[in-house]
């Protein structure tokens, strides 16, 4: 063989190995543009003004619909539709400036009309929003000139920004509003393409979008209510993640690199609430008493997998007003039994508890049933359904005990009101809180945020457990996925595919 | 035969009404209101009145009774509270999976069990017929759901053969909508198929030994030919009783089932309308159940009739 067939003989194999690597790295790792999305539970509908669902916000909540304001992934207030505002030197006038070129999904063109029409349906009298309370402070609500909207508020509020920042402040269009149910019609980045009841939903990128544009250009939403199930739709391949799963999946998920877990928090706060107007619940020393029982490190253990931050009252502990009060009243059954004697019960009592069908609920009960035996209080526990546990215990008031995580952010001002299921009522909190609503200072909020979390934690109001841990499971290649949870929502913008 | 029809078709009608009658009062004294779990704990009292409004649920018992029987006899079920779309649409959408699922895995049990069945009673006594009994008793002890994880972990997660859930509806891709029914009806047809070879092969067995074979034999068949020419058609009427059941149990089963492939079918929308008290859906759907079940039964009795002359011998007297 000559050298110059040699030489011709290589530069072939040569061509062809470079050829083969050189469609390999074109084709072997194509980059996807779509993600399939676990859901544990279906929305009923998709009007994230007109539901309660937080699976509807999951969906739809900065992806499809925005609002004046819209809330980060640390839980601050950002613009959205509004791109700036100034606010009275009173706190009373909020002039909002509108975003320009914004327009619906289905072509129409955003303007102050759509936000006063928004407001005014969340205000009316036979408004079905499921948050409408938390937007009876706003006295009017106009329109100074298409990009200017002017709101005026009957009293000064400190969480005004935040509360226009929520789904249930989506701003919609008077002419698909009637039908935002079934087909929503909104600003945001992702448009609504498709649902195909009980199985799932398609969202696809909307590129006339006025902002920064969504990096994936098709989400499918796959509804999937049985914890084994997710489980091995996401070993199988047939979701790339998932936003919050049992955590007792998680160790299969840890151990495996195609997989990556992220533990964020929410804003769930998870209680042993105690009804304070019956007996025995009405005695401080009694409370202190269960709250000496507790043992959070035990509980978080058993019913949460050991995910989640121990509580020392009712607060986020991402907060930037939080304060640590697990200490108020530490583990310490021998203290919780002379407390008990000294309320006149040195043998202990008897108690129900009622358990809603949520694994923290379910596992926790049978943690504290224990743990409360163990100081002589006998707990019966009585498992209830979600309807039932509303109709007798939010709305009836009607229970000793219950398990339940409150998710709703900075909702420390529902034990100002004495008729909520807690029956908590304290003259001396309410005027803290009636005091925290008025401020606006940020300084002045924070202190009294903190003296709120105090009282709550010296009054033993409820069993303060832990605060519910966010634990997603996705594809180890997707990026930009949210870590916490500060508000009910999935949200996709950031969310891309990398190498 | 069109006498015992009638009447078959009377205790049909009559079962219908009464099961109506049935369910929507006891719906109806279920703890929970539907307008409050829509709106959640933050809502006011005022907006849940809205609501109630809204959905009519401040109408007194006997209008909204009267209402849905109404509605009923024009076809018309009524309007999901927690949907708010109507119940007739979303039922039909769930029947397109879990009317081809039930009846794959029904066609599915009886090509696997009765086979099993005649084999084992040809067999009698045979290593073939008590490892096929054991094998048979195995299945009827296997849930059809922890069964159905099996196969997802060894078809979906190892070897990636079939998805592990999900559902691709007919029209977009028909293969692909067949494909995802292969795993759940395999599921349901399990258990059914074991409980059928076992009544196939008690039946057969007995069969083999009455008199009409023992006649076929002496005319000069053989065994084969007898029992295939007269003993297998007898045996069925027992079969025909467990198939009619096995029905019921069917949709039974696919409510689990459908939560493990996490399928869009009827027993996931019962199992979620329940939880969210959208009684004109639950109220809806097991109406439509009932005319399923009671439908069966129905056929069933005129298969009866087909299958064995003395029952309508026995009613024309």
């Amino acid at each position: 063989m000559s050298a110059r067939n040699i030489i011709i003989a290589l530069a072939v194999v040569v061509l062809a190995i470079a050829g083969v690597l050189g469609y390999m790295t074109m084709n072997g790792t194509p980059q996807r543009a779509d993600l399939r999305i676990g859901l544990v539970l279906e929305p009923p509908i998709l009007d994230p003004t007109a539901g309660a669902a937080t699976a509807i916000d999951d969906v739809v909540y900065q992806n499809v619909f925005e609002g004046l304001t819209r809330i980060d992934e640390h839980g601050a207030v950002q613009p959205a539709l509004a791109t700036s505002w100034e606010i009275s030197p009173d706190n009373l006038i909020y002039t909002f400036h509108l975003a320009k070129n914004v327009t619906f999904h289905d072509g129409t063109t955003f303007d102050a009309d759509d936000v006063v029409y928004s407001y005014n349906r969340i205000l009316a009298a036979d408004s079905v929003n499921a948050q409408k309370a938390l937007y009876a402070v706003i006295a009017s609500v106009t329109a100074v000139d298409p990009q200017t909207v002017k709101i005026v508020l009957s009293a000064p509020s400190g969480r005004f920004l935040f509360d226009a920042g929520r789904g249930d402040a989506s701003i919609v269009a008077p002419e698909s509003e009637p039908t935002n149910d079934a087909k929503p019609i909104g600003t945001g980045p992702f448009k609504f393409i498709d649902w195909q009841k009980g199985a799932n939903l398609t969202l696809a990128r909307y590129d006339g979008y006025w902002g920064t544009k969504a990096a994936l250009g098709k989400v499918t939403y796959v509804f999937i209510a049985d914890g084994v199930a997710r489980t091995n739709a996401l070993l199988a391949g047939d979701i790339d993640g998932i936003n919050n799963t049992d955590a007792t999946s998680l160790p299969v998920f840890a151990k495996d690199a195609r997989f990556k877990v992220l533990v964020g928090s929410t804003e769930g706060e998870v209680i042993l609430a105690q009804n304070n107007a019956r007996p025995p619940f009405d005695k401080l020393q009694v409370r202190q008493a269960i709250a000496h029982a507790l043992n959070r490190e035990e509980i978080i253990k058993g019913a949460s997998s050991g995910y989640g931050v121990p509580i020392g009252s009712h607060f986020a502990p991402h907060n930037p007003y939080y304060i640590d009060l697990t200490g108020t009243y530490p583990y310490d059954p021998a203290k919780a039994k002379a407390l008990l004697a000294e309320a006149g019960l040195p043998d202990g009592f008897s108690a129900t508890i009622k358990v809603p069908p949520v694994p923290y609920a379910q596992l926790g009960a049978q943690i504290i049933a224990s743990e409360l035996a163990e100081v002589g209080i006998k707990l019966t526990q009585v498992a209830v359904d979600w309807p039932q546990w509303l109709g007798d215990v939010f709305t009836k008031g009607d229970y000793d005990l219950t398990i339940i995580s409150h998710s709703e952010p900075f909702d420390i001002g529902i034990y100002a009101d004495p008729n909520y299921y807690f029956h908590y009522n304290d003259p001396d909190f309410q005027a803290i809180i009636s005091k925290l609503n008025a401020t606006t200072d940020e300084a002045a909020r924070k202190e009294l945020a903190i003296a709120a979390q105090k009282r709550l934690a010296e009054q033993a109001v409820n069993g303060f457990l832990f605060e519910l841990p966010k634990t997603g499971v996705w594809n180890a290649k997707l990026e930009g996925m949210w870590q916490n949870e500060p508000i009910e929502g999935v949200v996709l913008t950031g969310v891309h595919w990398v190498k | 035969m069109i006498w015992f029809a009638v009447r078959k078709f009377f205790g049909f009608a009559v079962t219908f009404v009464v099961a109506a009658l049935v369910i929507f009062a006891a719906l109806d004294l279920l703890p929970g209101d539907p307008a409050r779990f829509i709106l959640g704990i933050n809502a006011t009292p005022e907006t849940v009145a809205a609501l109630q409004h809204q959905l009519g649920l401040d109408l007194p018992f006997w209008q909204r009774f009267l209402r849905w029987l109404g509605g009923m006899l024009v076809g018309d079920f009524g309007t999901s509270y927690a949907q708010n779309q109507p119940v007739g649409a979303l039922i039909a959408g769930r029947l397109a999976v879990t009317l081809p699922l039930t009846f794959l895995a029904m066609v599915l049990s009886m090509l696997i069990g009765l086979p099993i069945g005649i084999l084992a009673a040809r067999r009698r006594g045979s290593l073939a017929d008590t490892g096929l009994m054991v094998l048979a008793q195995f299945g009827v002890a296997v849930p059809n759901f922890w069964f159905g994880m099996l196969l997802v972990l060894l078809f979906s997660v190892t070897l990636h053969w079939l998805p592990p859930g999900g559902f691709i509806p007919w029209g977009d891709n028909p293969a692909g909508a067949l494909n995802s029914l292969v795993l759940p009806s395999i599921a349901l047809a399990l258990p059914q198929a074991a409980i059928l070879a076992r009544v196939m092969r008690t039946a057969l067995v007995d069969v083999q030994g009455s008199d009409f074979i023992r006649a076929a034999r002496a005319r000069g068949l053989t065994m084969s030919e007898a029992v295939w020419q007269h003993g297998v058609r007898n045996a069925l009427l027992p079969v025909l009783t467990i198939l009619g059941l096995q029905f019921a149990f069917l949709v039974a089963g696919t409510v689990i089932v459908e939560n493990v492939f996490y399928l869009p079918g009827l027993g996931r929308l019962i199992f979620d309308a329940i939880s969210a008290r959208d009684l004109v859906l639950v109220r809806g759907a097991i109406i439509i159940l009932v005319l399923a079940v009671t439908g069966t039964m129905f056929l069933t009795d005129l298969l009866y009739g087909w299958a064995d002359p003395r029952l309508r011998a026995r009613d024309a007297a």
